[in-house]
């Protein structure tokens, strides 16, 4: 690495423990967290398929697992997260073509995430278990 | 102290130069998720409680595997991109950053390989 010794002392960025707790930053460090969840959720989706395709007994199996309480719990939380994920990378394409940028607008879409995913779950699961 | 010059010690510690392609990549995999995911979460709700039948039969029109398939490349590489990301902001050991990276790519490569065979076998079988 370089040597710093000489440099000039340079601003910290501010230490996640003495930063006041934002709701903009909230939002970002959840979208970090809903990503690598629904990265490790992708193992289910693996199984789900290659059950499937191996046969009725192994998709018997896989989708007994997902019936299960915990399979439920596993399947509301990736939902959750997708759809989390969904609405806040909305947010985030929307920020990379320079628009909303501006606090007040950070905020009012930050609101809109939130309200977003929860219609979005409610929906999907209202819909899903009147389905079934 | 560093016998090295002021602008020696920062020469070549710039960008690696696919950072751009890096984001791009991150970004139209984001936008084709967007249509694509909606879509499997309401393929997947039409099919709870479904049957193997049933889900042979879904995969067996070449529409939905053909979906499917892009839906899986799509996710696979987002994952891929998202992750190295995520560990290059919190692995600083050179060697054990290029070992996380080798390994999870790798993996993920393996399951987005696994998942996309799935489909063709159901397409075939139907
Ligand atoms: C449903 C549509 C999706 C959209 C619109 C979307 C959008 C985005 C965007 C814009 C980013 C970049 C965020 C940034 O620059 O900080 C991102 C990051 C990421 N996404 Fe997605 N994504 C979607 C689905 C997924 C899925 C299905 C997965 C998992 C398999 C996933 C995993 C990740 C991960 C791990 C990151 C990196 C997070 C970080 O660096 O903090 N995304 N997503």
């Amino acid at each position: 690495m370089t040597d710093q010794t000489d440099s000039p002392v340079r601003p910290l960025s501010p230490h996640i423990q003495i930063y006041r707790w934002q709701w903009t930053m909230a939002l970002s460090i959840f979208h970090r967290v809903t990503g690598l969840a629904l990265v490790a959720g992708t193992l289910l989706l693996v199984w789900w398929l290659v059950a499937a395709a191996a046969g009725p007994e192994a998709f018997a199996a896989a989708q007994g697992f997902i019936g299960s309480f915990i399979g439920s719990l596993l399947l509301f939380g990736w939902s959750v997260a997708f759809f989390y994920h969904l609405c806040n990378g909305i947010r985030h394409l929307i920020w990379d073509s320079g628009k909303m940028l501006e606090l007040v607008p950070a905020y009012r879409s930050a609101i809109a995430v939130l309200l977003g995913t929860g219609i979005l779950t409610l929906l999907a699961w209202i819909v899903g278990l009147a389905a079934a | 102290m560093s016998l090295k010059s002021p602008l020696g010690t920062v020469r070549g510690l710039g960008s690696a130069k696919e950072g751009v392609q890096h984001w791009w990549a991150q970004r139209v995999t984001a936008i084709a998720l967007i249509p694509l995911g909606l879509w499997f979460v309401i393929s997947v709700i039409a099919m709870a409680g479904a049957g193997h039948d049933d889900m042979a039969a879904w995969l067996s029109s070449p529409f939905s595997a053909g979906l499917a398939v892009l839906l899986i490349v799509a996710t696979f590489w987002h994952a891929m991109l998202g992750v190295q990301v995520a560990i290059e902001d919190y692995v600083h050991n050179e060697a054990m950053k290029i070992g996380l990276l080798l390994a999870i790519k790798g993996l993920l490569v393996l399951l987005g390989t696994a998942c996309v065979l799935s489909v063709i076998v159901l397409l075939l079988q139907g």
